[in-house]
């Protein structure tokens, strides 16, 4: 195995943690097939942290929970460490089941409220085995210790606690068995600014010193930008674009990552950014647009985007985009 | 105790000509037999006309309840027990809405003042169109025909570009997507021209590209309407976007209120400075090669409004307090003309 990294470094099979290709996954409802995650193809690379980007309907949480089979994928490959986990039967999942983690973005609706913190983690060490008796109670004061709380928490209940301390019991609670990958939905969106530092600055401390790798899944490109080493931004299920955080912030190529950006509220009243404003709201994923699933809201649509479903071209060192018109675009951009 | 209001007139009723609403030393607490929750306990704000004041703040910071204080729409027990909201009328009267009968202010809301709410689903009704609920609104206040008020509730609709208004009228709610949701709230809000609109998050539940458009519009409409707005929101960005001026809240006070360019230029209290600094901002908080740096999170928690310390607030977790901080409560300072903070140690930020 090598080494954990930082941002900089060449893409090396034997880094890569988790490969995805292909995972799509569609809903059947009473108004026809949804598609809500469309043949979405990236690669986790150990102790990064991967950003998934998107706003409602844009299929986040339904790929984060697929590759956890929190809800079955229906098409796909998750190679994780050799092994594709899609094809696992049930009883062999179960293993992996410890190596990757979730942590959800509800804080108190995520926290079974009968249950004291030291049986929310508890349970977790016992439904895999990891510890007994002495040993197990020593972990759980480690564990609460190590996310920023107290030995004497664990005798609560998650109504006694803070949403920022609940969030904590929710990381512990999944670092309680040792995962490799953890997948995190929107963890501090629900956090208030001054709470959410400490989270984040929890989950950095988390990363480096224990080489965890992430997904960290959010509406907020702030965070992101910030986190992230790698971004996969989604828009109605598909991949719009990707590549190494700083390369898409500091050169986004597809119109839509170029919309987000220019939205997304900073906190600067001298900042006078170039306004692309997108029209309308997000269509129905029950019946999204033929061809670039974008095109009803996009400023450089034409009529060739209803006709083909855009394929990633390259545009950079593992920065690609889903446009077919990315290359005569990027002439406008020069403002 | 005695609260200075620097930019108070002096008469103690006097309004300058350009503030539709001034907030003096509000208190707004929950009370609950023996105990008080002192959710909004000596608010000191200004709304300029034709300007937006944001209010920013984050949980229990006492904003909110600061917003249903002004339209008298606190549910029990909640009450307001001291200080004065001071609103100019359209007709350059002014009157004390903490003390206002309940029947004057029904003839305020809506007409003088509006209000709209994050999220557009629990405020309008389910069962009537938007049509309806639009048109009765307008003939609540005016004494205008069915007719005429759904041409008016159209031009409303038109007012707040939703396309095909003549089919949306006759629409429900639940027919329409968050963002449009809330485009209709503003043309309810909007449909007697008030002079003032209370916007209470109201972006937060939307995404940030219908976000845009919403913020877009409620400029929009305010150049050209002329209505002043206070905007209550715990987004810094959004604040960046939309206000003119900011004041501040924590734990139930306004800490700070200046020109939203002073504010970000240059915050005066403690408070402020600590959130500015915690939000992640990639040009400060990566290093050229990429490397994160740790962000600056305010150590510890909000007090309870239960059980608030007797000095500032803030000063438990802040790094400029020293022990005068702990009992002596600041009083609203200026830190110059248009810039003022609860803080005795302003001058050394």
């Amino acid at each position: 195995m090598t080494d954990t990294t930082q941002t900089t470094q060449q893409p090396d099979a034997a880094d890569i943690l988790l490969s995805v290709r292909g995972l799509s996954k569609q809903f059947s409802t009473g108004s026809g097939p949804v598609k809500a995650v469309e043949d979405i193809s990236f690669d986790v690379r150990r102790g990064q942290i991967v950003g998934i980007v998107g706003e409602s309907g844009s299929g986040k949480t339904t790929a984060g929970r697929c590759l956890l089979r929190l809800v079955e994928p229906s098409s796909g490959e998750a190679i994780f460490d050799g092994v594709d986990l899609f094809s696992l039967p049930e009883k062999a999942l179960r293993a992996y089941r410890r190596r990757l983690q979730i942590i959800f973005q509800d804080p108190y609706s995520s926290l079974n409220p009968r249950m004291r913190v030291r049986d929310i983690i508890g349970e977790a060490i016992d439904t895999h085995g990891l510890a007994k008796g002495a040993a197990r109670q020593a972990r759980i004061e480690e564990l609460l210790t190590r996310v920023g709380l107290s030995p004497e928490h664990a005798r609560r209940y998650p109504n006694e606690f803070s949403g920022g301390q609940r969030q904590r019991v929710g990381i512990a609670r999944a670092l309680a068995v040792e995962p490799e990958l953890i997948i995190a939905d929107e963890p501090v969106s629900a956090l208030d600014v001054s709470v959410q530092a400490q989270v984040l600055n929890l989950i950095q401390e988390l990363q480096r010193e224990l080489g965890l790798t992430m997904i960290f899944i959010s509406h907020d490109l702030t965070v992101v930008e910030y986190l992230c080493d790698e971004i996969v931004v989604l828009y109605l299920g598909r991949i719009m674009e990707q590549g190494p955080a700083r390369s898409v912030y500091a050169n986004p190529r597809h119109p839509y990552t170029r919309a987000l950006l220019a939205t997304a509220p900073v906190p600067d009243p001298t900042v006078r950014r170039e306004r692309v404003i997108l029209q309308g709201d997000i269509p129905s994923p029950l019946n999204p647009p033929s061809g670039c699933v974008f095109r009803t809201r996009c400023p450089h649509a034409i009529a060739a985007c209803a006709e083909t479903v855009p394929t990633r071209e390259t545009v950079g060192s593992g920065h690609s985009v889903a446009c077919i018109r990315q290359a005569e675009l990027v002439e406008t951009y020069q403002d | 105790m005695a609260m200075s209001t620097p930019n108070a007139g002096n008469h103690p009723d006097a309004l300058a000509d350009d503030i539709v609403l001034r907030a003096d030393n509000l208190r707004t607490h929950f009370i609950m037999g023996a105990r008080a929750a002192k959710s909004v306990d000596g608010v000191t704000l200004t709304v300029r006309r034709g300007q937006t004041l944001a209010v920013v703040g984050e949980s229990g910071s006492g904003k909110s309840v600061t917003s249903l204080s002004i339209m008298r729409l606190l549910a029990h027990p909640g009450r307001i027990v001291g200080g004065r909201l001071l609103y100019r009328m359209r007709d350059g009267g002014v009157v004390d809405l903490a003390t206002l009968s309940d029947k004057r202010m029904r003839a305020i809301r809506g007409k003088e003042i509006a209000m709209i709410f994050q999220e557009p689903m629990t405020s309008l009704n389910p069962l009537y169109t938007v049509g309806d609920q639009i048109m009765e609104m307008i003939r609540l206040h005016e004494p205008v025909d069915r007719h005429e008020a759904r041409t008016r509730a159209r031009r409303m609709l038109e007012l707040v570009e939703i396309p095909a208004p003549d089919k949306r009228l006759d629409q429900y709610p639940h027919e329409m997507s968050g963002g449009m949701r809330q485009r209709v709230m503003i043309a309810l809000a909007l449909a007697c021209n008030p002079a003032l609109l209370i916007a209470d998050e109201p972006t937060t539940a939307l995404d940030v590209t219908i976000q845009a458009q919403i913020l877009d519009l409620m400029r929009r409409l305010q150049r050209e309407i002329g209505m002043s707005i206070l905007f209550v929101t715990h987004n810094l960005g959004v604040v960046a976007e939309i206000a003119h001026e900011v004041a501040v809240m924590y734990a139930g006070r306004v800490v700070e209120q200046a020109p939203v360019h002073d504010l970000f230029a240059r915050p005066r209290h403690p408070y402020t400075k600590g959130l500015l600094a915690c939000i992640p901002d990639a040009k400060r908080d990566r290093a050229d090669d990429g490397t994160r740096k740790m962000l600056n999170p305010i150590p510890g928690s909000v007090p309870s409004v239960l059980a608030l310390p007797a000095g500032c607030a803030f000063a438990p977790r802040c790094p400029l307090a020293e022990p005068h901080c702990e009992t002596a409560p600041p009083e609203l300072l200026n830190a110059s003309p248009e810039h003022l903070t609860r803080c005795w140690r302003h001058e050394l930020l």
